[in-house]
């Protein structure tokens, strides 16, 4: 099946992201963002969870959390390309909030078969959700879960779950005997216990989330499968959020090097600050339109969507770090400070580089659907 | 179905529809005389005549000028020349070898020139019969191309043209010639003019034009000496003074940001054809050993390999988003940065290939042993040609950056 020119992204899609901008620009400006997650600036600081429920609220009635919810499960079924637009807006302004946890869990469960249609509802009455399906080393595939499940009941811990003290629901693997598969899961549920992780960004929270005999649904028995076929919808969508926020970092620098002056001249004029920030632009527009090709053939091109959200993921991080690096560097003494809102992104992007695989993770996935796994 | 043509217009589709029948009958044999890399490596009559029974062949068909007006030559079509392209680029078919006239001198003329000079000059144009060059570069003006020294004096209706042109590709094959040039000492930018000057025919008589040799070995340009050449005024495009307006057409066409599509043919693999491309660094990286290894096996060349084809492909899809209203942030964000990206990523290509390659990359042209018969060496060298020519990659960042990001002009 081959993809449409324009990506599919209509009159529809372009709506969404243009209201999405709107709606985080006029309720999230960026000076209210760090009165809100940076009170504490000391390193030991409690690991107090900072968002606006209410902002979430209005998300919600919006209809956002349920985007990628298909409609036979009561939801709004937006294409990935129109999902993408929203999250890179999302990404732009860092809203904490529980969004990119419930469209990841959104697209898993919709992999998952009859047995989700109860937790995709939840979804789609406003419900929050989170994936809890890694272990302590790291691995994001699902299948190295340090949960059991063992008559139905789930024991064990998973490690960093995103957003876990903002979501209401929590999608978990767990190995039982028929191999990994996937949970329902309140977080509030009796034997769960939330471990809060201390961590660089500010914009998320993230924890361990510990399971003590906690009576759960099986959404599938396959559950490698399903997070599979979702991965190159959350990998596209977090490359998505990384490109909104590198845009923010790169036009908050072009800004300033506009307006700081030395030598008499703004900053922007020295080819040694000028040519750089080009640099952020190409790598940005590079990742931009790979998100927008990946999230395509995830709507048209389902065979590829694999290949495809590997390079938008890798492109989107190494812009990630360029915007990062440059913005705190061109922003100067002033840049290494607190009171300058370039540290704000400068975390959330660090702490999405490596979520979900790192570049070189997925160019080393890449090469392998290219060039062929190494003998 | 492919998926430009899922988008097409009826004129499109059935336009596109025209070119393949056409192109399935009419497709060129395969040349006997070996091809260069592109159109500016055209060095020898054979190689020329066998391009340009081509293009005028396209052009005969349709294929060649298809969004130009009727009266000035063209196809009379909308947003057709596209369509032709990628039908060309699918049939393999040669390229063609006035590149300098498609690209650059008809967006000019058509824009900046009377109408009976356009209707003089671009039929030739497009059929391939007149070959033209680009008169810019001169030895004290590269990237501060408004510095240009080129001076024509007034003789009544006519002009005297002295000075001295280099980096002109085609030159020795050109009737024609679009010439940036001074009629006016006293102000840099107001004291150009634009001209097109017929230097075939004068050769011997006020133009000389003699070949520069390359870092690579092969000729392909010139430099080319003007010593009292007259030229009527009617040659003049646009208003006196105006030259470095006219200019920025040609170079916004150059770049690949134009209004009006180049006519572009190309795909054919001929033996000596070779492009610098991800797929063809893999195929390298397959038939290469490292410790006796295939190279493809080699974790950091598999990843520097990924990063290439990461750019490529990103590339390819900036092209794709720059015709999504929807997805830009800018109007000339993405087109400005065509050409930039396009000759730095075929260079990290090439260069990634001689070291996949090995000690085999020592291997040159017309070295049985030498990997794709050493066009990799070849096209790495080329490639600075690329980063060079039609503004720097330096000049390029700053356009970028004063005109997309807004900082301030570093001239």
């Amino acid at each position: 099946m081959a993809q449409p020119d324009n990506y599919g992204f209509g009159e529809e899609a372009a709506l969404l992201k243009e209201s999405a901008r709107r709606f985080f620009s006029e309720k999230m400006p960026t000076d209210q963002l760090h009165k809100l997650v940076a009170g504490d600036h000391r390193p030991e600081r409690d690991n107090a969870c900072h968002w606006n429920r209410e902002l979430w609220q209005q998300m919600i009635e919006l209809g956002w959390g349920m985007l990628a919810v298909p409609e036979s499960a009561g939801g709004i079924g937006m294409p990935a390309v129109a999902v993408a637009g929203l999250v890179e807006e999302l990404g732009r302004a860092a809203v904490p909030c529980p969004l990119q946890g419930t469209i990841n869990a959104s697209y898993v469960l919709a992999a998952c078969g009859a047995g989700a249609d109860t937790a995709l509802q939840e979804i789609a009455a406003g419900c929050s959700a989170t994936l809890a399906i890694t272990a302590g080393d790291g691995g994001w595939s699902g299948g190295a879960t340090e949960v059991e499940c063992v008559d139905g009941k789930l024991s064990g811990t998973a490690w960093f779950v995103q957003d876990a003290r903002k979501s209401d629901r929590l999608l978990v693997s767990a190995s039982g005997p028929g191999g990994i598969a996937l949970y329902w899961v309140a977080s509030d549920a009796p034997g769960v216990g939330i471990a809060p992780d201390t961590i660089v960004d500010l914009t998320r929270d993230q924890a361990r989330v510990h399971f003590d005999q906690v009576v759960a649904t099986e959404v599938t028995s396959n559950g490698l499968a399903a997070l599979e076929s979702a991965m190159p919808a959350i990998w596209t969508m977090l490359a998505a959020d990384m490109v909104g926020a590198a845009e923010w970092q790169l036009q908050t620098t072009v800004e300033y090097v506009g307006t700081r002056q030395q030598f008499d001249r703004p900053l922007g004029f020295f080819q040694a600050v000028k040519h750089p920030l080009v640099n952020v632009m190409i790598q940005i527009d590079q990742a931009k339109s790979l998100v927008y090709n990946a999230a395509c053939a995830i709507d048209h091109e389902p065979e590829r969507a694999q290949q495809l959200a590997h390079m938008a993921k890798a492109s989107a991080s190494e812009a990630a770090a360029l915007a990062s690096g440059r913005s705190v560097q061109c922003h100067g003494g002033i840049g290494f400070t607190w009171e300058c809102f370039v540290h704000l992104y400068f975390k959330r992007q660090k702490h999405s580089q490596l979520l979900f695989g790192d570049a070189a993770w997925h160019r080393s996935r890449l090469a392998d659907i290219v060039i062929g796994a190494l003998a | 179905m492919s998926a430009s043509a899922r988008k097409d217009s009826p004129e499109q589709a059935e336009f596109r529809q025209y070119c393949r029948d056409w192109l399935a009958a009419n497709r060129p044999p395969d040349p006997t005389v070996r091809l260069p890399l592109s159109a500016l490596e055209i060095m020898t009559d054979a190689q020329l005549s066998y391009l340009q029974a081509w293009q005028k062949a396209a052009y005969d068909a349709g294929l060649v000028g298809c969004d130009y007006p009727v009266e000035v030559g063209g196809g009379g079509r909308k947003d057709c020349q596209r369509v032709a392209n990628e039908e060309m680029l699918a049939a393999r078919t040669p390229y063609f070898p006035n590149v300098i006239g498609l690209g650059m001198a008809a967006p000019t003329v058509f824009y900046h020139a009377t109408d009976a000079l356009k209707q003089r000059l671009l039929p030739r144009l497009f059929s391939g019969e007149d070959i033209w060059c680009q008169g810019f570069s001169e030895p004290g003006a590269g990237s501060d191309l408004a510095s240009v020294q080129t001076f024509a004096e007034r003789k009544g209706d006519r002009w005297v043209i002295n000075g001295h042109k280099v980096w002109t590709s085609l030159a020795h094959f050109a009737e024609w010639m679009i010439l940036l040039l001074r009629t006016d000492k006293s102000h840099k930018y107001d004291g150009l003019s634009y001209f097109v000057v017929p230097i075939r025919s004068a050769l011997g008589k006020g133009v000389t034009v003699r070949p520069l040799i390359k870092i690579t070995g092969e000729t392909g340009f010139n430099e080319v000496i003007f010593d009292n050449l007259e030229v009527d005024d009617g040659y003049r495009l646009d208003e006196l003074g105006k030259g470095w307006q006219v200019a920025m057409t040609t170079l916004l066409h150059e770049r690949g940001a134009g209004e009006l599509q180049t006519p572009r043919a190309g795909g054919l693999k001929s033996e000596g054809s070779h492009t610098t491309s991800a797929a063809n660094l893999i195929e390298l990286a397959r038939n290469s050993k490292r410790d006796g290894r295939p190279a493809a096996a080699d974790p950091l060349l598999r990843d520097r390999m990924m990063q290439q084809l990461i750019r490529e492909h990103g590339l390819a899809q900036n092209q794709r988003r720059a015709r999504v209203q929807a997805l830009l942030d800018h109007p000339m964000r993405l087109l400005l940065q065509n050409k930039l990206l396009a000759s730095e990523i075929s260079q990290d290509t090439a260069a990634l290939a001689l070291e996949v390659a090995g000690a085999s990359a020592s291997l040159y042209l017309g070295d049985d042993n030498a990997p794709a018969r050493g066009q990799w060496p070849l096209a790495y060298m080329n490639s600075y040609g690329m980063t060079i020519a039609a503004g720097t990659s330096e000049i390029q960042r700053n356009i970028l950056g004063e005109r997309v990001l807004g900082l301030a002009k570093s001239k």
